[in-house]
């Protein structure tokens, strides 16, 4: 079993060194940093309505949760319907215990384009805004709430990913997410939003990563780290729940047949 | 000195094994249409069967069902003594599949995804058969030495193909499963493949089943052909043993006196002897001709869809 584990943390620190070694990749993960930071120069000198808080500090923080929820809950989608499309799951199943071995990859690389994401954004933005706060209470607060975040999205991220048959249809999970992202009190104080958008906004990840987020870097930020912890475990056993059935049935029909079926509809596409 | 003592004990094997693969009244549907009605074969350690078909008579459900990535309808199957539906990791361990390749792993490098996909075979090790292969032999046999160090998705297709052989091979298989593999190869990579199949079997008596649409090949690599059509196994045996079945006459071809003769004949050898009785010397040209598997096939298969 250890054996097993060893491949699978070799197989995620190779694919994640391929991620980062790839300049398409690196443009993909860089595009929206660089457009956050643009957006966070420009808003550097105004304040949260009502606030003390600086709007850029308030959206620094915010946005990390938008760009946990892209590499977390949208890649993993992604790389799911790729691996099948192109056969990589297919191959992974030709395998004794590949299964195993290509989840636990997964999860390294996920976790860790993750973690990188995380401080591309932080680094340069801290140095950009003013207000944040770190302190001991900052890394403790990641400390819990970064692992729970990871396992609230990546089974989920996997659920959703396994009803998508082409990675160009689980690009189309961009949109519910960023419209999540914008009713969940990311770029706007969540307060001023109406009461029935509220309630939704706090069904889904979002607005708790956000708000769990903002409680480790920003002063004075109401704390609710409980029910942060709470929502977010909640949707981390529903997914770890489902996933692994989920994926489990997937991969039983996976075949080569299936696999050439979509590699024709794919080439047809591009044709 | 390895692979003699290893081909001995293999040889040992063959004279008291069970079969590697048994399948009895096989039958698969999908909805109303039964693609598989009753396909029945079996193969013994070492052999190298070929599946023949035209499109859609089942080769890929039946080799799909055989590799445990389908539920059969119905039908007893056996694979290394498994039910494939049931067959575990250690199972899976034994079973080498050629996948039709596309596009997997791309960035990754050919040793790296050699190595990484081998190291999973480790653990299923037996005294005398150590997985998974040596990397670098592997890549010597297959013949990618010079491209170990090549991003996978900058190969050529010959390359490619190569690869996905070395990834089904790379535990060393009791039993292969390569389904149409030389599809889009030009004659010179077909020649290698066929060389690398042989070179499988000789050294490491690996049970082999393929299909392929490509006659010439079933010819040169098979030690038995599987015709299926219609969902059944319409005829089985050498290339040769099949073309007596169906045939049972050979063409005889000479000339005499400057005029072309042509006479068929089920034993050619005697009527040959006869005509050299006769006329002696006055024979040119003689040409004995047996049916081609290319129309023995045809007329198997016309007589399948036929019935």
């Amino acid at each position: 079993m250890s054996r097993l584990i060893r491949i699978g943390l070799r197989r995620g620190l190779i694919e994640l060194r391929h991620t980062v070694t790839n300049v398409s990749d690196i443009f993909g993960y860089l595009f929206p940093v660089a457009l956050l930071l643009g957006w966070l120069y420009l808003s550097r000198d105004d304040d949260v309505p009502g606030s003390e808080v600086s709007l850029g500090a308030y959206s620094l923080v915010s946005s990390l949760a938008l760009m946990l929820v892209i590499s977390g809950l949208t890649s993993t989608a992604q790389y799911l319907t790729m691996d099948r499309e192109d056969g990589t799951l297919l191959r992974a199943k030709a395998t004794p215990n590949g299964m195993t071995g290509y989840l636990i990859g997964k999860i390294v690389l996920v976790a860790g384009v993750m973690v990188i994401t995380c401080v591309v954004t932080l680094a340069p933005g801290a140095l950009m805004v003013d207000g944040l706060r770190f302190d001991v209470d900052t890394w403790v607060t990641l400390l819990w709430l970064t692992p729970l975040i990871m396992l609230a999205l990546l089974p989920a991220g996997a659920v959703l990913g396994s009803f998508f048959q082409s990675a160009r249809g689980a690009a189309i999970l961009m949109l519910p997410v960023i419209a999540l992202t914008a009713i969940s009190g990311v770029f706007y104080a969540h307060s001023v939003l109406p009461g029935w958008v509220q309630g939704v906004s706090k069904v889904f990840p979002m607005y708790w990563m956000g708000s769990g987020l903002r409680s480790a870097f920003l002063p004075g930020e109401p704390e609710q780290r409980l029910a942060v912890a709470a929502v977010l475990g909640l949707w981390a056993v529903i997914g770890l729940a489902l996933a692994p059935r989920i994926l489990r049935r997937m991969a039983r029909r996976e075949s080569g047949s299936l696999v050439a079926a979509r590699r024709e509809r794919a080439m047809a596409r591009v044709i | 000195m390895y692979y003699i003592f290893d081909s001995v004990l293999d040889m040992l094997g063959t004279l008291v094994d069970t079969p590697v693969m048994e399948v009895s009244d096989l039958r698969m549907r999908y909805g109303d249409r039964e693609v598989l009605s009753g396909v029945e074969f079996s193969a013994a350690p070492g052999e190298v069967v070929v599946l023949l078909g035209p499109n859609g008579a089942g080769k890929t459900t039946t080799i799909e069902i055989l590799e445990g990535f389908r539920m059969r309808s119905g039908g007893d199957v056996r694979v290394l003594g498994v039910d494939p539906a049931d067959g575990g990791e250690a199972w899976r361990a034994r079973l080498g599949v050629v996948l039709q390749s596309w596009r997997d792993h791309s960035k990754w490098r050919v040793r790296e995804l050699l190595a990484h996909l081998g190291a999973y075979y480790a653990a299923f090790s037996t005294p005398d058969k150590r997985r998974p292969w040596v990397i670098d032999e592997l890549l010597e046999v297959v013949g990618l030495t010079a491209a170990a160090g090549s991003v996978i998705g900058r190969l050529s297709g010959g390359q490619r193909r190569r690869l996905d052989v070395a990834i089904g091979i790379v535990g060393r298989p009791d039993l292969l499963f390569l389904d149409e593999p030389t599809v889009g190869f030009d004659p010179e990579a077909r020649r290698d493949f066929h060389d690398l199949i042989h070179r499988m079997t000789d050294l490491d008596s690996t049970t082999v089943l393929l299909t392929t649409h490509d006659l010439d090949e079933a010819e040169k690599l098979a030690d038995r052909i599987l015709i299926l059509a219609k969902g059944r196994i319409v005829a089985s045996g050498s290339a040769d043993e099949l073309s007596r079945q169906v045939a049972g006459e050979a063409e005889v071809r000479w000339t005499q006196d400057g005029r072309r003769f042509v006479h068929s004949d089920v034993d050619a050898t005697k009527f040959v002897r006869e005509l050299f009785q006769q006329h002696g010397a006055a024979v040119g040209d003689l040409e004995v001709r047996r049916a081609s598997l290319e129309e023995t096939y045809m007329k198997l298969v016309r007589e399948a869809e036929g019935s």
